[in-house]
């Protein structure tokens, strides 16, 4: 049977019919149940620090999410910068968070700062890697993989009251199109009021200059518009830590003591750090986690893939599937395999044959050598010979010679003899 | 058309919480006033996030011509969501293949937003040789599945990637009383393994009591005995809470339903029905049909939940299934025969 599909509106919402519903259906309920779900999963939160030794990252964490995680203080003297990562279970009312810190160690504390940032994007490269390796798989589980891909950066501002610093600058380029950034000017009880508010407006007025895109509130949903507008205004948040308690009336809050009085953390008067909670956690927080997955990540992707080689269209404007893409350089690398083999394969034969001659070579030589001295050999033996055989001769004629002289010699013996006795007899 | 006053119990007890309400965040147990995080707000954000962007549902129905799928259709959503089928006058059309026609609307409620496709599949069934019949309606189901692929893996990929894929299909039995018939075990036999199959038996209102109880039951033994794994399925329970929901309605299943979009008056209210000689049958009355169960399945409590499985699990199927056999072909393509992974 032949399929017909007629499908009117189904390309684009702009298609679909409206259609009004004659009484209460019940998928009003469908927020209620997605919401229901991602509890029962929890969910997943990453944020990196960055910021100098002794900023005070460790202890705006801890104030944060009022919990004391395990810090220990780092030296001054690291040799480069490292990243350090701890995860932590959370759990408030129902919600159960995985929150993930990342924490700079050792940065801007070498000399030469030049490599500082090289660390910080290469970590957040290598969380985007493994996310999109997971997700490239052919069996994979995205599901129930853990989300480490950095979901807000939050970098601490020296509270020097003149400007940025070029480390700073330098940094948050590199990291403005890799991650959302949010600053924020660190222990801002060292600064007045009227020192901050033009602390503010000059790194602001520098990151414009410089092409920063930092993390920007949005906008486009009006429950929330208006209280984001207000603090995009007021970035970057001047920001104190503690966790540490006085007694304030008779309530204990969070403070830092002075001789000359206490800076509450949480009055909004002193500093804004209920401010910062409430922009990154209690209103923000499912789009920043958006951001990063559609917009950063997005990024790398394409990216990464496209310097991979892969293309969507072929230099024929037609489409080329991700696999058929994948094949074809797979083929092709196949191919330059063997190919390379071959080579390998034919220089170690040429190699082989070289030798073989060689050894001929040689073998032949020897082989005259050979000869040479067996002829030389068989010459003296000859000469040997034909001594030995006059030798013999000369041998010979002498024992005849000899035997001859003693036949001679007896028989003049025995005629002397004869004589003698025939002298004898005569007398 | 005035609101229906609808009893809210959803399933039988234990029930699910008849009312979502927004929980006020309240600092958890050993956190102060002064110490709330705000960690719990992110269920508002995502609600608010969910609201904005709207959601998708498609529905698949399936089962033979003049079960009363539009009219299920229509009293589910409570509008037109489906045209029934119009016969011809002088003789009535048996098409001679199986159509797929899928439309979409755009429905709100309480400014929730959704775009529901109900694709529906005209001459299922209705030919002399139904041999194949479920081919069509598995390639249609594959061909949403290859579409969402295709868009997974491009480089460029939209923001949001369309949602064609078929979240749920339902079959309709017809109401013999007897037991399913070798159509219905092989198309949910193969279809089971595709997509979320929701099994309900038409037009109950001609079954008494006694008779629907014992077709169910004798269904749901078919069911096992072929390995039919209709939704919800047992092996997808995540835990045990929802076992036990899941088991209760895996003793419902398949509901038997009456559907209806014409209203008429009952004890002095105004409800949805059909009237004949003998009485009124109330579609929305538990104890005349089950169709309030099915509502409430679909749309009140698990909607979410057949989307994720779909997604997560059936997708994942054909995805895996697709990637491997990509890659044998080319592996063979290059003569090389071998699968180098």
């Amino acid at each position: 049977s032949r399929i017909a599909i007629r499908r009117p509106g189904t390309d684009s919402d702009k298609n679909a019919r409206p259609l009004s519903l004659s009484g209460h259906v019940g998928f009003d309920s469908l927020p209620h149940q997605l919401v229901n779900k991602s509890t029962c999963q929890g969910f997943c939160f990453n944020i990196l620090c960055i910021g100098e030794t002794g900023i005070g990252k460790s202890t705006l964490m801890d104030t944060l999410f009022n919990t004391n995680f395990e810090n220990f203080e780092s030296s001054h003297f690291e040799p480069k910068v490292k990243l350090r990562a701890q995860t932590y279970d959370l759990q408030e009312s129902n919600v159960r968070l995985k929150l993930t810190i990342v924490n700079t160690v050792g940065f801007g504390d070498q000399m030469n700062k030049q490599e500082s940032y090289q660390h910080v994007v290469d970590y957040i490269d290598t969380q985007f890697e493994s996310y999109l390796q997971e997700e490239l798989k052919i069996k994979r589980s995205l599901h129930n993989y853990h989300d480490s891909r950095i979901h807000a950066c939050l970098y601490f501002i020296a509270p020097s009251g003149h400007s940025l610093k070029s480390l700073d600058l330098v940094t948050m380029k590199k990291l403005d199109s890799k991650v959302n950034i949010i600053p924020v000017i660190a222990k801002a009880d060292t600064i007045s009021k009227s020192e901050l508010h033009k602390f503010k407006i000059k790194i602001m007025s520098e990151l414009v200059s410089n092409g920063v895109q930092i993390y920007q509130f949005p906008t486009d949903d009006e429950t929330v518009s208006k209280i984001n507008t207000a603090m995009n205004g007021i970035l970057p948040f001047a920001v104190v830590g503690s966790s540490e308690e006085v007694k304030i009336g008779n309530k204990m809050v969070k403070a830092r003591q002075y001789p000359w009085g206490v800076v509450q953390v949480e009055n909004e008067n002193h500093c804004d750090f209920v401010k910062l909670r409430e922009m990154l956690i209690c209103v923000n927080m499912e789009d920043l986690r958006e951001q990063t997955h559609t917009r950063h990540y997005e990024l790398y992707r394409r990216c990464k893939l496209e310097e991979m080689g892969f293309t969507d269209t072929n230099p024929e404007s037609k489409p080329v599937s991700l696999q058929e893409t994948y094949e074809a350089k797979r083929h092709e690398f196949l191919g330059d395999l063997q190919r390379r083999e071959e080579e390998m394969r034919q220089m170690f034969v040429q190699r082989v044959k070289e030798k073989e001659t060689e050894l001929k070579e040689a073998e032949r030589e020897l082989q005259g050598k050979f000869e040479q001295l067996k002829r030389l050999h068989s010459e003296e033996k000859s000469k040997l010979d034909e001594k030995r055989r006059s030798l013999e001769d000369e041998i010979n004629t002498f024992s005849k010679k000899k035997a001859a002289t003693e036949l001679l010699q007896g028989q003049s013996f025995n005629t002397n003899a004869n004589l003698k006795k025939d002298k004898d007899r005569k007398k | 058309m005035s609101e229906v006053a609808v009893p809210e119990m959803m399933m039988p007890p234990p029930a699910m919480p008849a009312a979502f309400q927004v929980e006020k965040p309240v600092p958890g147990p050993g956190m102060g006033d002064f110490s709330y995080v705000g960690i719990d707000a992110i269920l508002e954000q995502m609600r608010r996030k969910a609201m904005k962007q709207g959601f998708e549902l498609n529905i698949m129905v399936v089962g033979q011509s003049g079960l009363g799928k539009s009219t299920l259709m229509n009293t589910l959503f409570k509008s037109k969501v489906s045209r029934k089928s119009v016969q011809a006058t002088s003789q009535e059309k048996i098409p001679k293949t199986i159509d797929i026609k899928s439309v979409s609307h755009d429905i709100e409620e309480k400014g929730v937003r959704m775009k529901l496709t109900v694709i529906d599949t005209p001459g299922f069934g209705d030919q002399i040789n139904n041999e194949n019949c479920w081919q069509p309606i598995m390639k249609f189901i594959n061909a949403q599945y290859e579409q969402y692929l295709q868009e997974e893996i491009n480089i460029n990929r939209k923001k949001r990637i369309p949602d064609s894929r078929v979240h749920c299909c339902i079959y309709f039995i017809p109401p013999t009383g007897h037991c399913l018939r070798p159509l219905d075990v092989e198309f949910m036999r193969r279809l089971s393994k595709v997509v979320n199959i929701v099994p309900v038996i038409a037009k109950a209102d001609t079954l008494t009591l006694e008779e629907r109880d014992f077709f169910k039951q004798k269904i749901r033994e078919e069911l096992r005995a072929n390995g039919i794994d209709v939704y919800p399925q047992k092996e997808f329970d995540e835990d045990a809470e929802d076992r036990m929901i899941n088991d209760k309605i895996r003793e419902m299943i398949p509901f038997a339903v009456v559907g209806s979009d014409q209203e008429y008056q009952v004890n002095g209210r105004r409800l949805l029905g059909r009237k004949t000689k003998w009485g009124t049958i109330e579609v929305e009355n538990i104890a005349h049909c089950e169709f309030a169960y099915l509502r409430d399945l679909l749309i009140r409590t698990h909607m979410e939940n057949i989307k994720d499985i779909t997604s997560s699990i059936h997708y994942e199927v054909y995805r895996v299934r697709r990637l491997n056999e990509n890659n044998t072909a080319i592996a063979h393509a290059n003569g090389t025969g071998q699968i180098l992974s």
